[in-house]
């Protein structure tokens, strides 16, 4: 136990490469075997991430379970892992959707073998993300995820589509894997540079030593003032972290990678992959920027607030189920960066870490339904070949189970109170009601037209005339599809009832965070 | 007495080139097999040398000396530090990943290898010269080899012009640099040309500034410099798969060291004075480079110039003359060599199939052959810089010591990441993976067991080193820490 104790977070990050390695070695026709032994194996970072979470000290100021050791010493940086509130709960949200993105992963076809070590790298890589504490030991992660998640959406995405690219027609999802990877390197550029300069100039990439050590270079840098310097770099991580999250107008990539991704690719994307960015100006912006943060606050309160607008109505306005969802993630994540930045505005006060609180719990709560949905999405794709809403209609008849499941998981992303979404956005909106009124009141607005898109959504699907065509080729969800889904409905139900398990372990690291 | 090991190694490959010769020429297994077993033993005690390099001490080490040509100084003498070492490793392994991927090679073996050992001879050489005249000598016997190299076994449109091309650059270079060379003989008063006694010479100001560009042009012509790159890809293309392997991989770096350890080294002042604007070259070199890579439509060529790019990146790193800048061009050197040889490697394993380059031709190949398409991907991340790959470990410190010298040729140098990633991706969705187009259909097979062990030594390198830095960083920033004195003391 003692070995287990010291080394936990390493043994959480790195037990997806070793389930890669022992999936590598199974040959390749035996899918069936590959398929189980990758659902089981999911399971072994899950099972850590509970050991660390029940013995994580909710008391406790800082960093938990650190662990440091040798790895690039000549440039200043080190292997230096650790959790606070924020990283454990993401953590959990990632090892917990894992194996349920690996369940819903069974029906693929193609390539099965290499499918699954992709997953288990990214997996290893959103892992990597939420627990370094390191500046570069960050990036390097941050960077290697995106190599699992384009060959995942060019290989194994959605096989129908074709867009015209400079004249000449490449598949849809080939172009969708190419936006996502280009999109994603060119915000990561400035972030490179901006690393690199922190490195230059502090001499440390250590988390805890450049919170003290940047923050107090005053004077100037490269011959130009030192608050200028900071201003580019803050606006370079933000633009990086910004693509990521997205946040308008940076968000154009994500309707097409989800769009084209495999129903687990998905997934994990909306439910992790675009938590990454929202963690990065948590864990990074607020703490290393705060001055700057809070002078340029309105402006991303402005672009959150568009997200959700735009968000909403670019939701509403789609005929192609995952396409609503998809721009659903864009309005919902727009309530996380607002937390974010009426946090950084009025910092140090109790609407700070309300606002924050909020923002942490919705990026936990968008990862619970967001992935349902787009599961959801999936499991009907699968059986009628078509992601047109005009096509379904009146299925509820025919498939009452899954509608139940539809309308709830909806629910729970629409926020109706009693499920989970409604905590965190109020949360969020409590925080930043005093602090940008006119911005919040446009959210609230916002709000509105999410309740008009999650509705438009299921009338098309379980309402109106039934469409004849599918009665007695749609089949109910299976038994595999429920244990998917069942998860994620009670953290749901659970955190809708009684948040209070998850805000203890989020509320400490969020009040210690400036 | 020490075992001479660096000597040992140096002259392994042309003793294998004798006995391969007096290897009756119809014999052609008999040959590979003796090719092999040399390269084998070349490769072990490389990895011998590297790993017993004592780090805490530093400075150089394996010393071997012996009089060559007293009376006009000039001794055999040779050595490690921790610049070469990883340079003679590189060798290594690039030589025996080539002698695997040659095995095919039906027309005259015999001598195909003999003129490879040969070649790699003179590269070990290079790489442990610690005598100027013994440099020069080595680097010649590096270079003559090439062209009959390509001339003979190379493709068969452009091998003539591609020969000629590259030996006359490179001889031009030579000369150029043997002026400075001589210069600094002459000049010194020491009446040797030994560079141990040379770094501490304390050659004037003036003389310094005069003759640095002579010095370090003329080496840099063989690292790829911008605007004296041109004979790089044409070079590339024409040569048969493992000579672009030693060339790009190996020979590359040649004319990096040697402007490193006879340029900067010897003479640090005219560095001081000349490196701000020949940064303004290596920064074409990278940007350009990866810009004229992209719009290639032949595979080999792309890579070509992709060399040209990231040697740019090598020569950059030592034109900060800082510390991070300089271990980062260490690295950058080992990191780029194995990358590209692996490259290469893909390159004419894909060309020996289907015998075409055309990137719009290609496609698919990801069901035929995965792990070349699998050590494709792998080379290409490295060369993207992507994090946990080598590049990244050496392109970072790179960049930092820009960041500490000049800020605005960082801000502009990673475009270039950009502008590769774009290429690489291409290269990748296009070839390796989408449809495998008819006209290749039914006669297309795996590669052999041989291939893949040559591609999977060459990817484990580079993941080793990506996923673990100190593999190689400490030995690296030892050298630096040399270099770094003499600038100091400058």
């Amino acid at each position: 136990m003692g070995f287990i104790a010291d080394h936990l977070l390493t043994l959480i990050l790195f037990s997806p490469v070793l389930a890669a390695v022992i999936i590598f070695l199974i040959p390749r026709d035996q899918v069936r075997v590959v398929k189980w032994t990758a659902f089981i194996l999911s399971f072994i970072p899950f099972v850590l991430t509970l050991i660390l979470w029940l013995n994580f000290d909710r008391q406790e100021l800082g960093f938990q379970f650190q662990e440091q050791a040798i790895w690039y010493q000549a440039i200043g940086s080190s292997y230096h892992v650790g959790v606070d509130g924020i990283s454990l709960s993401m953590v959990l949200l990632t090892t917990l959707l894992t194996p349920l993105a690996i369940l819903a992963s069974f029906t693929i076809k193609d390539q099965v073998k290499s499918y699954m070590i992709l997953f288990f790298l990214l997996e290893m890589g959103m892992l990597g993300v939420f627990l370094s504490l390191d500046l570069l030991l960050f990036f390097v992660f941050w960077e290697f995820g995106l190599v699992p998640m384009f060959f995942l959406i060019s290989q194994w995405g959605s096989e129908k589509g074709e867009r015209e690219v400079f004249g000449r027609k490449i598949q849809a999802r080939t172009y969708a894997a190419f936006k996502f990877i280009i999109y994603t390197m060119a915000g990561s550029l400035g972030l490179l540079l901006a690393i690199q300069m922190i490195g230059v100039v502090a001499g440390t990439f250590n988390y805890q030593e450049l919170l003290v050590g940047w923050d107090s270079i005053q004077g100037s840098l490269f011959g130009i003032p030192a608050p200028i310097v900071k201003t580019i770099a803050f606006w370079a991580f933000v633009i990086a972290f910004a693509i990521k999250v997205p946040v308008w107008p940076f968000h154009t990539w994500l309707p097409d990678a989800h769009t084209e991704a495999p129903t687990a690719g998905s997934m994990i994307l909306a439910g992790v992959l675009l938590k990454l960015g929202a963690y990065g100006f948590l864990r990074f912006v607020l703490p290393l920027y705060p001055v700057q943060a809070k002078q340029y606050a309105g402006v991303l309160a402005f672009l959150a607030v568009m997200a959700i607008i735009f968000g909403a109505f670019a939701a509403y306005g789609q005929s192609d189920f995952k396409r609503l969802v998809a721009y659903s993630s864009v309005n919902h994540m727009g309530f996380v960066v607002l937390g974010i930045a009426a946090a950084a505005f009025a910092a140090n006060t109790q609407n700070a870490t309300i606002a924050l609180e909020g923002a942490v719990l919705q990026m936990f709560n968008h990862g619970l339904s967001a992935a349902g949905m787009f599961f959801l999405v999936g499991v009907i794709y699968e059986r009628t070949h078509t992601r047109n809403l005009n096509e379904y209609g009146g299925l509820f008849p025919l498939i009452p189970v899954y509608g139940g499941i539809l309308i709830f998981t909806s629910m729970a992303s629409l926020g109706l109170p009693g499920l989970n979404g409604f905590i965190s956005e109020f949360l969020v909106v409590r925080g930043s009601w005093p602090v940008f009124t006119a911005f919040t009141a446009l959210a609230m607005i916002g709000l509105l037209f999410t309740g008009a898109y999650i509705l438009k959504g299921i009338k098309q699907v379980l309402h109106g005339p039934l469409n004849e065509k599918w009665v007695g080729h749609l089949p109910e969800i299976n038994v595999r599809e429920i244990f998917v889904i069942a998860p994620l409905m009670i953290l749901m139900l659970w955190i809708g009832v009684w948040p209070n398990w998850i805000l203890d372990v989020i509320n400490w690291a969020v009040m210690t965070l400036f | 007495m020490q075992f001479p090991i660096l000597s040992v190694i140096v002259f392994t490959p042309i003793v294998a080139a004798i006995i391969i010769l007096l290897i009756p020429g119809e014999r052609k297994t008999e040959v590979r097999v003796t090719a092999l077993a040399a390269a084998a033993f070349a490769l072990l005690l490389s990895i011998w040398a590297y790993f017993s390099y004592d780090i805490q001490a530093g400075g150089y080490q394996f010393l071997e000396t012996y009089a060559w040509l007293p009376s006009a100084g000039i001794s055999y003498q040779v050595g490690i530090d921790g610049m070469n070492a990883p340079l003679v490793l590189l060798t290594g392994i690039v030589m025996f990943t080539g002698v695997l991927i040659s095995w095919k090679i039906d027309d005259r073996p015999r001598e195909f290898f003999a003129f490879l050992f040969l070649l790699a001879t003179g590269v070990f050489g290079v790489f442990v010269a610690l005598d100027l005249f013994m440099l020069f000598f080595f680097y010649e016997i590096a270079v003559f080899p090439m062209y009959l190299l390509i001339a003979i076994w190379g493709w068969k449109e452009t091998r003539e012009y591609a020969a000629m091309k590259l030996t006359l650059y490179l001889f031009i270079g030579s000369v150029v640099a043997l002026i400075g060379a001589l210069a600094m003989y002459f000049t010194s008063g020491l009446g040797t040309f030994n560079m141990l006694a040379l770094e501490q010479a304390g050659f004037s100001s003036n003389f310094q500034i005069i003759v640095f560009p002579f010095v370090f042009f003329g080496f840099a012509v063989l690292g790829g410099i911008f605007p004296f790159h041109n004979w790089s890809p044409d070079g590339h293309v024409a040569a048969p798969t493992a000579v672009s392997m030693f060339h790009a991989g190996v020979l590359m770096k040649l004319g990096a060291f040697a402007a490193l350890r006879v340029g900067i080294m010897l003479l640090p002042q005219g560095a001081q004075f000349h490196m701000p604007w020949i940064i303004v070259l290596t920064l074409v070199n990278v940007v350009y480079g990866a810009y004229i890579a992209m719009v290639q439509s032949d595979f080999k060529y792309v890579i070509g110039f992709s060399s040209v790019s990231h040697m740019g990146l090598v020569l950059m790193g030592f034109a900060t003359l800082s510390q991070d800048g300089m271990l980062g061009a260490g690295l950058q050197m080992f990191s780029h060599g194995i990358m590209t040889a692996l490259f290469f490697a893909v390159v004419g394993m894909v060309y020996d199939q289907v015998h075409t380059r055309e990137i719009p031709r290609l496609g698919g190949f990801r069901k035929i052959m995965p792990v070349v398409a699998v050590a494709f991907i792998v080379g290409g991340l490295v060369s993207m810089g992507m994090p946990g790959f080598s590049g990244f470990v050496a392109e970072f410190p790179i960049f930092m010591g820009l960041w500490a010298t000049y800020p605005w040729v960082a801000i502009i140098a990673v475009i270039s990441i950009v502008i590769t990633a774009s290429y690489i991706i291409r290269i990748i969705t296009k070839v390796f993976f989408g449809k495998i187009p008819d006209e290749f259909n039914d006669h297309v097979q795996d590669v052999s067991v041989l291939d893949k062990l040559a591609l999977v030594v060459l990817s484990a390198v580079l993941i080793g080193i990506g996923v673990y830095p100190p593999l190689m960083v400490p030995i690296v920033s030892s050298g630096v820490e040399h270099i770094l004195r003499l600038l100091g003391g400058a």
